[in-house]
């Protein structure tokens, strides 16, 4: 009985939620959009990165962090920081008092590049640069807060300040960052265009197989004693540690995982959309993409990646024709999920679908012998 | 103090607590305690409510932190672990309400007990091997709920929680176990059981217990503190300690 | 720094400036207080806090309209009309949304968090349908507008020094409600021992949607007093919700002195350092350097150790 075969990791239910989720990604929408609709799908599902970490560290762990948009924010900032030197060759910059520099840096009379952005000439660095950022600073955060037991509403409380730290310097200090507006105009990767429809599809495909790295491990996570243990931290937490475990390791590994998930969802933003702005860090999208997760159901990793999706499907269709509605659709979306569906679209799913959907496989001749529960029990249930 | 640290410092004893304070606020709820535990010794505390009991276990265990004073297992100073820190030492520690976690299965509640994997990459890692399931099976036999192993915790009657909390205990394998309670709220029938199945279990290990039932300390104890106002107001064996008048006036008397 | 300035202008410069800090000092504590009893009491998390705030600025800006149109005699003192009309209508909503929303989720505050989030956005984008995108500002009334000229250098705004007073008098009410009252005391019973509260014959479900309206209530008048240095407009309330909720945790959530001191300090903390550094800069390392004390004293600055 190893622990590591695919019928121990994941129910024929996570099988079918698996091809089915990837026939959609890899088949169906490619097929059935346009160009530039895809590109934004591929933006949508930069938020799903976000909303599969706040699945390991809201839902299964118990921390609900208000600040994710930080480690969105990083991601995205440190490619864009890359591919902002990249664009902004001395050849291409001639025209400026100080050419070979970003142009809003010249616009605030800098003359030098500052050294913070020396290091990201280098695409390796940046590569580095754009999962490690986010992961130290959440290990320094989860480090301080959670050795101290700083837990619940403070941790969110604290962690909104954060985020409201980083817009606020970001926009305050625009001759390094880009300001208000962010960092905008990149146009090539190692000299390659991001701007063709051949990249737009490459960087979805992209996108899409770097999801399902994050939804496998995030699987692996839940299906692992790890995630047993972050299931009873989060109601008997004083409990945990009487059986002998650091609860405190505990959390920051799941946030610091959460963190690295963001991350990258920030840079496969910037790759698509061709900016970074902080206006994807502050603390009103970092509260979005915590009810993405809620609709699609906390507890569901495959039910995050709906949410993320759909949530932002409406959002744009709504946008499009009656955008005053917009905020008050939001609204009611946070109040409806919370009051009535607390497990989301997910828990519906398990409720209403999933009993017929399994007799249905009884009978499929692939799945019949597939185990219907894998040893590990999957809570369903909202704390 | 240097006859107490003289003491402390006697590796006969698995536990010696000494001068052990601890204020709340100027309350102090436990006030300059001393008590030795021998080897396989069951120690019985027993006192009115609020006297103190609970706290003194929450101070070895390391959940509330000293004011002053020292806690010796295995001459290991504990006042100074952390919880984790202290279990993995070796003590093991039930709650006076049933502590599970409602969400797993009993075999989920005993793995995770299991004392293996107990940092974050060794549980991620973790495997469930043969040996696993055994010991698993083994307690959940011994505290006689095999039948309800795939059983999610939550679906256990109140009985049947507090034998799991205390398979939970027995998996940890700890030298000593300390009990808080263990069968309040239960019907006469799982009493016995549990008296059964503690004098099984205590077998080879040391053990306080914290009691209000005269008859199942009388049953159990080689030794029995007596609390009261956060001090020890005798000791002694059960027969000693029923007939001491000041136990009987603050505590036994009504 | 200091050698272009003389003595003279350099005591006044600080002067204005410790003026300038005592005035956010007032409305740090009026944004402070009505969540010091939401979540200092009742331990709800109300991210509309903010627009309950608004929603007293906009009360007041119909308040002061209405004067303006029917009764411009009587103009000097509508604000003290709205001011009372403002609490009302911000507790009545509260006592609505706790009925509706709050009391279901009392066992789950992380929810709550997100609910009333949900809850600031409807709010939010109603005062945007009813009162339009663009900020509005009220007619203050002549008596407030002047200032006293101390010195020849240093004057001092007179609706800085008004919104001060209530400040003073919301703090004292608040108190006196909240610890020397018997209202009070029921409501403290209530946050240490729900069951045993209502054993004793104490109305909790009534004292936990009375003490919500209290506390929007009090951000109402908190939002009326704004009016009166200040403009409003249908996003501000988000504005304020970490400053005030940093306020509150920082003070130590159960404790109204607490919340006076940590409004304080904060605020003056952030007005020195804004006229060395300027404002975004000076914000940054206010907030910093109160989330790493709350790192390091994650209690707050003044509370009790009390029992899990
Ligand atoms: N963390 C704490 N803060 C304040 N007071 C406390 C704390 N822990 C315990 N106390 C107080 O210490 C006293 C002793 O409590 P304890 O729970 O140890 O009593 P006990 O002997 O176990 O009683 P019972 O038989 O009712 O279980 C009580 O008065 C209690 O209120
Ligand atoms: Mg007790």
């Amino acid at each position: 009985m190893s622990n590591f075969s695919l019928s121990n990791l994941m129910t024929r239910q996570d099988v079918l939620g698996f091809v089915v989720l990837a026939l959609i990604l890899l088949v169906v929408l490619p097929l059935s959009l346009d160009v530039m609709r895809l590109n934004q799908v591929g933006k949508y599902l930069s938020f799903a990165f976000v909303t599969v970490g706040l699945v390991l560290c809201w839902g299964y762990g118990g921390i609900l962090s208000l600040g994710q948009g930080v480690f969105y924010g990083l991601g995205g900032y440190a490619l864009a920081m890359f591919l902002k030197l990249e664009a902004s060759s001395p050849e291409n910059t001639s025209i400026q008092s100080t050419p070979g520099i970003p142009d809003f840096m010249d616009w605030n009379q800098i003359t030098e590049l500052p050294w913070l952005w020396e290091p990201f000439h280098s695409f390796g660095f940046s590569l580095l640069a754009i999962l490690l950022v986010p992961t130290v600073l959440a290990y320094l955060i989860g480090f301080a807060m959670f050795k101290r037991r700083v837990s619940g509403v403070y941790f969110a409380i604290i962690t909104q300040a954060i985020s409201s730290i980083l817009t606020i310097l970001i926009i305050g200090q625009q001759g390094y960052t880009g300001g208000v507006n962010g960092i905008t105009d990149l146009q090539t990767l190692m000299g390659w265009s991001i701007r063709t429809d051949y990249a737009s599809y490459v960087f979805y495909f992209v996108g899409v197989a770097l999801l399902f790295v994050c939804l496998f491990i995030a699987q692996f996570i839940t299906k692992s004693k790890l995630g047993r243990i972050l299931v009873a931290m989060r109601g008997q937490e004083d409990r945990v540690r009487f059986s002998g475990y650091d609860v405190a390791n505990f959390k920051i590994f799941v946030f610091c995982v959460g963190a690295a998930f963001a991350a990258v969802g920030g840079a496969m933003f910037t790759l698509q959309e061709k900016f970074m702005s902080p206006s994807f860090v502050g603390i009103v999208p970092s509260i979005e993409m915590v009810i993405f997760c809620a609709v699609g159901g906390r507890l569901s990793i495959l039910g995050a990646v709906y949410g993320a999706l759909l949530v932002n499907v409406f959002r744009t269709v709504l946008g499009e024709s009656f955008p005053e509605l917009w905020l008050f659709a939001m609204g009611l979306l946070f109040v409806g999920v919370v009051l009535a569906f607390p497990d989301g679209l997910a828990g519906v799913y398990q409720k209403y679908a999933a009993p017929t959907v399994d007799r249905f496989l009884d009978k499929a001749p692939l799945f019949r012998r597939w185990p219907s529960s894998t040893s590990h029990s999957e809570p369903i249930k909202a704390s | 103090m240097s006859a107490a640290t003289a003491r402390a410092t006697n590796t006969d004893f698995v536990l010696a607590v000494e001068g052990l304070t601890v204020s709340f606020e100027g309350f102090k709820a436990v006030d300059d305690l001393s008590f030795y535990v021998d080897e396989k010794e069951i120690r019985v505390i027993i006192g009115p409510n609020g006297a103190g009991k609970t706290t003194v276990l929450d101070l070895i265990c390391g959940r509330t932190k000293a004011t002053e004073g020292s806690v010796k297992f295995r001459n290991k100073e504990l006042t100074t672990l952390n919880e984790h820190e202290i279990v993995r030492a070796g003590v093991g520690r039930k709650f006076q309400t049933p502590s599970i976690y409602e969400d797993l299965t009993v075999f989920e509640n005993l793995e995770l007990c299991y004392p293996r994997g107990r940092n974050v990459f060794g549980a991620l890692f973790f495997k469930r091997d043969q040996k696993v399931i055994n010991k698993v099976r083994e307690t959940a036999e011994m505290v006689n709920l095999l039948d309800q192993i795939e059983d999610s915790a939550d679906l256990l009657s109140h009985g049947k929680k507090q034998w799991l909390e205390i398979g939970m205990l027995l998996i940890q394998d700890p030298a000593l176990l300390m009990l808080d309670e263990p069968v309040a709220g239960m019907s006469v029938t799982e009493r016995q059981q549990t008296a059964e199945l503690l004098r099984r279990i205590t077998a080879d290990r040391s053990v306080i217990v914290i009691e209000h039932d005269m008859q199942f300390v009388a049953e159990i104890a080689d030794h029995v503190t007596v609390m009261h106002q956060g001090k020890i107001l005798a000791e002694g064996t059960a027969e000693k300690v029923k007939q001491d008048p000041k136990v009987i006036e603050v505590y036994l008397g009504h | 720094m200091f050698s272009d300035y003389s003595a003279t202008e350099l005591g006044s410069i600080f002067a204005m400036q410790g003026f300038a800090g005592l005035i956010l000092f007032a409305v740090f504590l009026l944004m402070a207080l009505g969540l010091a009893i939401i979540f200092g009491q009742m331990g709800v998390i109300n991210m509309a806090h903010g627009e309950f705030m608004i929603l007293g600025a906009y009360i007041t800006y119909l308040t002061s309209n209405v004067f303006a149109d029917y009764f411009p005699a009587l103009f000097g003192g509508y604000f003290f009309v709205a001011m009372v009309l403002a609490f009302l209508a911000a507790a009545a909503l509260g006592a609505l949304v706790e009925w509706t929303v709050i009391r279901r989720l009392y066992h789950r505050p992380l929810d709550t968090l997100l609910a009333t989030w949900g809850l600031s956005l409807l709010m939010q984008q109603s005062y945007r349908s009813i009162f339009g995108a663009r900020e509005v500002g009220v007619e203050v009334p002549d008596w407030m507008a002047g200032s006293f000229q101390v010195t020849d250098f240093v004057e001092l705004p007179v609706n800085g020094l008004f919104v001060m007073c209530i400040a003073v008098a919301v703090t004292l009410a608040v108190y006196l409600l909240m610890f020397r009252s018997s209202w009070g005391s029921r409501v403290r019973a209530v946050v240490q021992n729900r069951p045993m509260a209502g054993a004793v014959g104490i109305n909790t479900a009534k004292m936990d949607r009375m003490t919500f309206a209290l506390g929007c209530g009090i951000a109402g008048i908190a939002g009326s007093a704004f009016t009166m240095i200040g403009s409003t407009g249908p996003s501000a309330g988000q504005d304020y919700i970490v400053d005030t909720f940093l306020v509150v945790v920082f003070g130590g959530a159960a404790s109204i002195l607490g919340t006076v001191a940590s409004a304080f300090s904060i605020s003056q903390a952030q007005s020195t350092m804004e006229f060395f550094l300027g404002g975004s800069m000076a914000k940054v390392l206010t907030l910093l350097t109160v989330v790493i004390i709350l790192m390091f004293r994650p209690q707050g600055l003044f509370t009790l150790k009390v029992r899990k």
